[in-house]
């Protein structure tokens, strides 16, 4: 093993001199380098972050009391949608796209991405999609203020900004699908030699399926946007009753590219946990192929599940009742993989770094996550949890501790194979228990809240949903404040951190989990020019 | 069980501190006051039992080896990592467990479904942002609007506590009787909304040009509050439902009451000059508030100010027209009967707090029709 990893040291010292990065700032806009693109998504994601962090602090600090305080109800609508459009479009998902550049090369033996220009225009469509919906914030009439989920007639009431929205949306698409098509391309085509699709590392594999995800239902969003725009502009009645439309197409449409949508955001999630928790359990991710097997299980299953958002949209009972079916099924893939974590941690020799702190959060605050999903697949009881804050606790339980947790553990857990420096563990740990308990007290009360009867997406309540909502409000603050430490920890790590030198292998016995822990520490420009013969392969 | 069940619950709240007589404080969903609503809350108790007892088990195993089996503890790495017979396990018990969950959800669901029988029909019609309700086939049909106290609070920034039920209070509630098994149809005038009252168990979502349905039968008299629970625009967070189950006699005097009511003819005789104000700011209020807002300021973009506006400031009869007619943009208010037009113009001309002052008053006399509503 250490010969190999020698060689290619030697091998990548030659590439540097033949092809180093462009000099000055032209090498960020013109890179095709996947660690260039990776770090440019990453950045980018992390800047979203925070755009969309104070969208939800201006929410927030709305809902600090009862009555109106700080913005006009149609504002705090646009900052709902908006807030929901920028994490989820400009945030989460570059942000796996840049985890997913930057690792899959390494992890599979790869020298790049199978398809570098069209890796970088992917990533400066994103930029441009999420600017032109950004702008719309500045326009006649303000941004879309109908949710994120764009639901006609009402997303139709939108003034100037509709178009640049529907727009954005498509360059968003765009720039997914292009994206995905490069990661399936890489994985499926540019493994090294030595590695079957049963030996690869299990974020590769969520991000394999993510990426068919991703091709299957980004074209079928455009398409529902596109029809907006028709009915709005050229006279079509796809989604209006009075020209033989029916707005609840638009649902059901919409739903077929939504359900999956939170899958792409979460089956990398669950990649990334498989990655990090056996490092730190010192011990062989327990049931890697039955992993693999409940990935494709979950996605498959989240095609034939979309009306689950709807069951109060006066669906058949036959609707309601295999809805209801087909949802609950989901929880047995789900479940497979919460046992399978803590088999992994089972007997194991566990350490607690930030990066295993956070996945130890993400497997216990996803689980609340799923076990109020669990609850709202049951129809009848959906209709007193539907369009409340119930849902939006769980939700946010699945995306905020879970997907952003596990950002957070990725950042801790490879920035210092990025970039050579050890990050201020000290610092992590406080923005670990910070993150922890505040998002908590952010969340949590709004299981409370939405049982009560408080629905969501309204800009003031009824004097008995106070005291939750201030609660709430203030675990926010405290939330939203913590990022500022990460933020803080990624630049002094990038500056040169705590100035420890970091081995290859940067964990213990990391090299035994994953190519990516044999090549030096900071990674070379180029890596694996030629493959590598032997694989770390801790399963079978 | 149930007993044991209870107990548990009351334990582990009293450990928190949180069992207190406050609402404010409240943690768990409303039994309500229909057969359903109960079915729906005994379902909902049981998968949270469920979820509580699998996460018991589950962080129990976590955290037990997150405390045995750590490397400070001198524990060494086993090296296992594969057990057929353990992954068939833990597919097999969720699996049965589910099952057990789907057959009486399974039979709530066809309950709730089954609007058949019913004693009477109330068709509720969203509007933003307002309900219509009508009882179908005896005549009594009227707007629920957000009551005018809540309405002043929001929009002048006063203090929310001082208003009874605050956002939850509207000029005219639903009346229905107890013991009857009601029939909704619902359906909407413009955008998706979603009406619920909680105690009733369900929502339903009111979708412009179709129509839905939903049943309940409330056992006990009381008042029921809820709200629209589907993103209808500006307005969303201010039309609330308020629901008043009484007795078979209560409800047959409020019906006669409320058509005679109705029938009742306008009084068009002259009013002063401070009455048609005061009459002219409530219909304001209840009507015109939404868009062109309580400083008449309108919202960029989205709704002309009346605020020095040369339609609202020139001739009156232009005026009278256009609101009697409408636009696309704006509904018609032929609704309004003479004297509530009447007011309202003459209030819109001279509000101080919308800034326009023309000077003048219009009377009922003065609004001749354009579309007679009758």
């Amino acid at each position: 093993m250490s010969a190999v990893t020698a060689e290619h040291e030697h091998d990548d010292h030659h590439d540097d001199h033949a092809h180093g990065p462009e000099k000055g700032w032209l090498r960020w806009i013109v890179t095709t380098n996947h660690k260039d693109i990776g770090t440019l998504y990453l950045l980018f994601a992390l800047a979203m972050f925070f755009v969309g962090g104070t969208m939800a602090m201006i929410i927030r600090a709305e809902l600090f009391e009862p009555g109106m305080q700080f913005v006009d109800p149609k504002f705090f609508n646009s900052m709902t949608t908006m807030h929901a459009l920028v994490m989820v479009f400009g945030a989460v998902m570059p942000a796996f796209v840049g985890l997913a550049n930057w690792m899959i090369p390494m992890m599979i033996g790869a020298p790049d991405m199978a398809l570098p220009r069209m890796n970088n225009m992917s990533f400066w469509l994103l930029v441009s999609g999420v600017l032109l919906l950004a702008s719309t914030l500045f326009m006649e009439g303000g941004a879309p203020a109908g949710g994120w989920t764009l639901y006609p007639p009402l997303v139709l009431q939108t003034g100037k900004a509709l178009p640049f929205a529907i727009f954005s949306v498509h360059l968003l698409g765009i720039s997914s699908i292009l994206g995905a098509i490069n990661i399936v391309a890489t994985i499926l085509n540019m493994r090294a030699p030595a590695m079957p699709l049963m030996k690869m590392p299990m974020f590769v594999w969520t991000w394999l399926i993510t990426g068919f995800l991703l091709i299957a239902i980004m074209p079928v969003f455009a398409g529902a946007v596109t029809m907006l725009l028709t009915d709005k502009f050229f006279h079509t009645s796809f989604f209006d009753a009075a020209g033989g439309g029916d707005p609840v197409l638009y649902q059901h449409i919409f739903w077929f590219f939504g359900h999956p949508e939170v899958y792409v955001m979460i089956l990398p999630t669950f990649g990334v946990a498989s990655t990090i928790i056996p490092v730190f359990a010192r011990k062989p991710l327990f049931g890697y192929s039955s992993m693999v097997y409940a990935t494709a299980s979950i996605a498959f299953l989240s095609f034939i599940v979309w009306a689950h958002h709807m069951f109060t949209v006066g669906m058949p009972i036959s609707g309601e009742l295999y809805f209801m079916y087909a949802t609950m099924l989901i929880a047995i893939p789900t479940g497979v993989k919460v046992f399978n974590w803590t088999a992994t941690m089972w007997k194991g020799a566990m350490t607690f770094e930030t990066p295993m702190l956070f996945s130890i959060a993400f497997v216990v605050l996803f689980t609340l996550g799923g076990f109020t999903g669990l609850m709202m697949s049951i129809a009848p009881v959906d209709f007193q949890y539907h369009d409340t804050y119930f849902i939006v606790a769980h939700f946010h339980y699945t995306l905020v501790p879970a997907s952003v947790f596990i950002l957070m553990a990725a950042g801790y857990f490879w920035l210092p194979k990025w970039t050579g420096h050890m990050y201020n563990e000290k610092i992590g740990q406080l923005h670990f228990w910070l993150s922890t308990i505040s998002v908590n007290i952010l969340f949590f009360p709004q299981h409370f809240l939405g049982l009560a009867g408080m629905p969501r997406r309204i800009p003031d309540y009824a004097i008995q949903f106070a005291d939750w909502n201030m609660i709430s409000s203030i675990g926010g603050f405290i939330f939203g404040a913590s990022q500022l430490l990460f933020l803080w920890i990624v630049i002094d790590t990038i500056k040169g951190g705590t100035g420890e030198k970091v081995t290859d292998e940067v964990w213990e016995d990391a090299h035994k989990h994953g190519l990516e822990w044999t090549l030096p520490s900071p990674v070379p420009y180029h890596t694996f020019s030629t493959p590598p013969t032997v694989i770390p392969c801790d399963h079978n | 069980m149930k007993k044991t069940k209870q107990l548990f619950a009351g334990a582990t709240l009293a450990t928190f501190g949180l069992q207190s007589a406050y609402a404010d404080y409240a943690l768990n969903l409303m039994q309500g006051v229909t057969k359903v609503s109960n079915d729906i809350y005994d379902l909902h108790m049981l998968i949270l039992w469920v979820c509580v007892f699998i996460g018991i088990a589950v962080f129990g195993t976590m955290f037990y080896s997150m405390y045995h089996h750590r490397k400070s503890r001198g524990h060494q790495a086993a090296n296992f990592h594969e057990n057929t017979t353990v992954e068939i396990i833990w597919t097999i018990i969720p699996t049965i467990i589910l099952v057990a969950m789907a057959i009486p959800a399974t039979k709530t669901m066809i309950e709730l479904d089954n609007v058949q029988n019913s004693d009477m029909s109330i068709k509720v019609t969203g509007k933003q942002w307002y309900w219509d309700y009508e009882y179908l086939g005896t005549g009594v049909h009227f707007e629920s609007h957000l009551d005018a106290a809540s309405e002043k609070a929001h929009r002048d920034g006063s203090d929310p506590h001082s208003v009874p039920h605050y956002l939850l209070s509207v000029d005219r509630p639903l009346v229905v009787p107890v013991g009857k098994k009601i029939r909704f149809v619902f359906t909407s005038a413009d955008v998706i909304h979603s009406w619920w009252v909680p105690d009733l168990g369900w929502k339903k979502d009111a979708n412009p040009g179709f129509i839905n349905e939903a049943w309940t039968s409330v056992d006990k008299p009381g008042t029921y509050r809820g709200q629209c629970t589907e993103l209808c625009g500006r307005d969303h967070g201010f039309m609330p439902i308020v629901v008043i189950a009484m007795e078979q006699g209560d409800y047959d005097n409020w019906v006669k009451t409320t058509l005679a009511k109705q029938e009742e003819k306008p009084d068009l005789s002259d009013l002063s000059r401070e009455q048609l104000m005061a009459n002219g700011a409530a219909v304001y209020l209840k009507n015109c508030v939404s868009c062109h807002q309580i400083d008449g300021a309108g919202a960029p973009g989205d709704y002309p100010a009346l605020r020095g506006s040369a339609k609202v400031n020139a001739g009156v009869d232009p005026l009278i027209g256009f609101l009697q007619a409408g636009t696309s943009k704006m509904p018609s208010f032929a609704k309004l009967k003479d004297n509530e037009l009447a007011a309202v113009i003459t209030y819109i001309r001279n509000a101080p707090e919308l800034g326009n002052k023309v000077g003048d008053e219009i009377q009922p006399k003065a609004i001749t029709p354009v579309y007679d509503d009758e």
